[in-house]
């Protein structure tokens, strides 16, 4: 850096959304500093899951050969729980992996070294306490203890963005367009993992877990197989949990203890408990995500695609994209909003934005369904599979009247199946 | 599994000040006390004698649910100073 407190761009916050914008900026020869809170890059991170091999490798080219990853997913499954049964249904498929287990510790932090390799400067342990401004506009950060300026400052610095808040750009969040998560990595012996979720030794398993202890909230519950760990959470809307008085280690306590999850994680040890929150407004929470000097990614920009679970990648995309635009206006030496909107039209057209349009109203009609979703379904799958199985003195058409009565009694059902129902009254009535 | 035992699986490097704090007069007249359940390191503790609110600071997960969560906007919500606070070996 020519000046020693001033530099091209600074990113702040090194989770996936800043780093793939700072390790675009070295690679394009430009000035970046890299800043994060966290003693190392994600020793403040949490989440489910798993990394998508596609986008994550426009960034980082054959990750999997290097980087610390777990497990290879080559099954994905759902459980569909009522108080004490289940349906599950298990999608299982061969060749290459398009999804990988991570720990947020090992995954992140050899991330932020790739970017250092590629010329980002780095510095860890440095919180933000805000932006610096000149004449309303955004000039460099402030720690507290040392200014840096910068002709750009994209804030990546996830879902409660301080920074952006500061700004203006992003109002007081709203309970339902955010969900809290709590999960425990729960350690077991590596054979043992393989064999109750039938999986070799480097591929792995991704479930989302629907009703039960979760039922009637906007929720779902998460299970990710690492090497010889389990991380086993969910994740609900804060709405439904004030609406419920939910205290969240409990529910956590009653879905591992489920009978349909726990012979999973049996004798397993929790090596670490975690929470973070989750931005799952959509695309109508997104806030204005540039303005002079300035762009927002990843969490902070609230692109998360809850409805298919996708968080990292869009983040990664978003972050890239912001610094394609900040590369394009150093270029240019114009920093004005008018050259950084270009960040929205990059966005728009890309996968984050179409995406996120697509599922505009989603979440609304699955919020207005939540009941149908996570109760009934359950419950009827449940049935379904129990009068397919049960043999006892109740005659067939009896069991099967009595269950498409129960079936179409429900208007969250007959809304959503509208045809369904219609073909089943008609059955009945003959 | 209870709450401590949960809480006792973390690292933290414990500040001697609170990054939270709360107007101890509008919890008086908050009738929910969402922070009290909602928080997932049960940080917030009513004390009705006192009519002060206890905020065990040192177990914050960092995550930031009691800060949206309670309406009156009450909640004085900042990160932990770097590197003070929960430090995750996983995530
Ligand atoms: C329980 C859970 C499960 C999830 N599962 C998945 C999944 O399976 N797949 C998926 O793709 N996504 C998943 N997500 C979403 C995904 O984790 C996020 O979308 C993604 O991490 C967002 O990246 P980001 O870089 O925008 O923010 P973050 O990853 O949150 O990074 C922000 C960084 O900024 C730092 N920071 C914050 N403030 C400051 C400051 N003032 N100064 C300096 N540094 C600061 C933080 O320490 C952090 O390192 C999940 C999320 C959760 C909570
Ligand atoms: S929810 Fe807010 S106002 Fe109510 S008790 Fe908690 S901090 Fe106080
Ligand atoms: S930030 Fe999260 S863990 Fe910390 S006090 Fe608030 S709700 Fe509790």
């Amino acid at each position: 850096m020519s000046n020693k407190n001033k530099t091209e761009v600074i990113v702040v916050g090194a989770g996936p959304a800043g780093v793939s914008a700072a390790i675009t900026l070295a690679r394009s020869g430009k000035e970046v500093l890299l800043v994060e809170r966290g003693d190392f890059a994600g020793d403040k991170n949490v989440f489910g899951g798993t990394i998508y091999t596609e986008q994550t490798a426009e960034i980082f080219p054959e990750f999997w050969k290097t980087a610390p990853i777990e497990r290879a997913v080559s099954s994905q499954k759902i459980f569909m729980l009522t108080d004490n049964s289940s349906v599950q249904f298990e999608y299982k498929y061969e060749g290459e992996a398009n999804a990988y287990t991570v720990y947020r510790s090992k995954w992140d932090k050899w991330c932020v070294l790739q970017a250092q390799k590629e010329g980002a400067f780095f510095a860890p342990k440095t919180l933000v306490k805000e932006l610096i401004l000149d004449n309303g506009k955004v000039v460099g950060i402030d720690t507290g203890m040392e200014k840096f300026y910068s002709d750009i400052v994209i804030i990546a610095d996830g879902v409660n963005s301080l920074l952006a808040k500061q700004l203006g750009l992003r109002n007081k969040i709203k309970d339902k367009d955010v969900s809290l998560s709590v999960k425990e990595v729960i350690k077991l012996p590596k054979e043992k993992i393989e064999d109750r979720f039938l999986i070799n030794e480097n591929t792995g398993a991704g479930c989302k877990i629907l009703g039960g202890p979760l039922k009637d909230m906007m929720a779902l519950g998460f299970m990710y197989t690492n090497k010889d760990t389990i991380s086993l959470g969910f994740s609900a809307g804060i709405d439904d949990l004030k609406k419920h008085k939910i205290i969240p280690y409990e529910l956590l306590e009653q879905l591992k203890n489920h009978p349909s999850i726990l012979p999973y994680i049996k004798n397993g040890v929790t090596v670490e408990y975690s929470s973070h929150l989750i931005p799952e407004g959509g695309f109508n929470s997104i806030p204005k995500i540039y303005d002079n000097r300035v762009m927002i990614a990843g969490d902070a920009a609230m692109l998360v695609n809850n409805v298919h679970f996708e968080g990292t990648n869009l983040a990664m995309l978003s972050g890239r994209l912001a610094a394609e635009t900040a590369i394009d206006a150093l270029n240019r030496q114009d920093f004005s909003a008018s050259v950084l909107s270009d960040y929205y039209k990059k966005l728009q057209n890309s996968i984050v934005m179409k995406d996120l349009e697509t599922h505009k109203n989603t979440i609304d009609v699955l919020r207005k369904n939540i009941h149908a979703l996570t109760s009934l379904y359950p419950e009827f799958a449940c049935e379904f599979f129990d009068i397919l199985t049960s043999a006892d003195s109740i005659p067939k058409k009896v069991k099967y009247n009595n269950f498409m009565k129960k079936f179409i009694k429900h208007k969250g059902i007959s809304s959503s199946f509208p045809l369904l129902v219609y073909v089943l009254e008609k059955c009945i009535k003959k | 599994m209870n709450i401590n035992e949960k809480l006792s699986t973390l690292k933290y490097n414990k500040d001697n000040e609170s990054h939270l704090s709360v107007d101890n007069d509008k919890c008086m007249r908050c009738k929910d006390k969402v922070c009290t359940y909602i928080c997932p390191a049960n940080v917030y503790e009513w004390n009705e004698e006192k009519c002060i609110m206890t905020i065990r600071y040192e177990n914050c997960l960092e995550c930031g649910a009691c800060k949206i969560a309670c309406e009156s906007e009450n909640i004085t919500w900042h990160y932990p100073k770097a590197q003070y606070g929960v430090k995750f070996k996983n995530g």
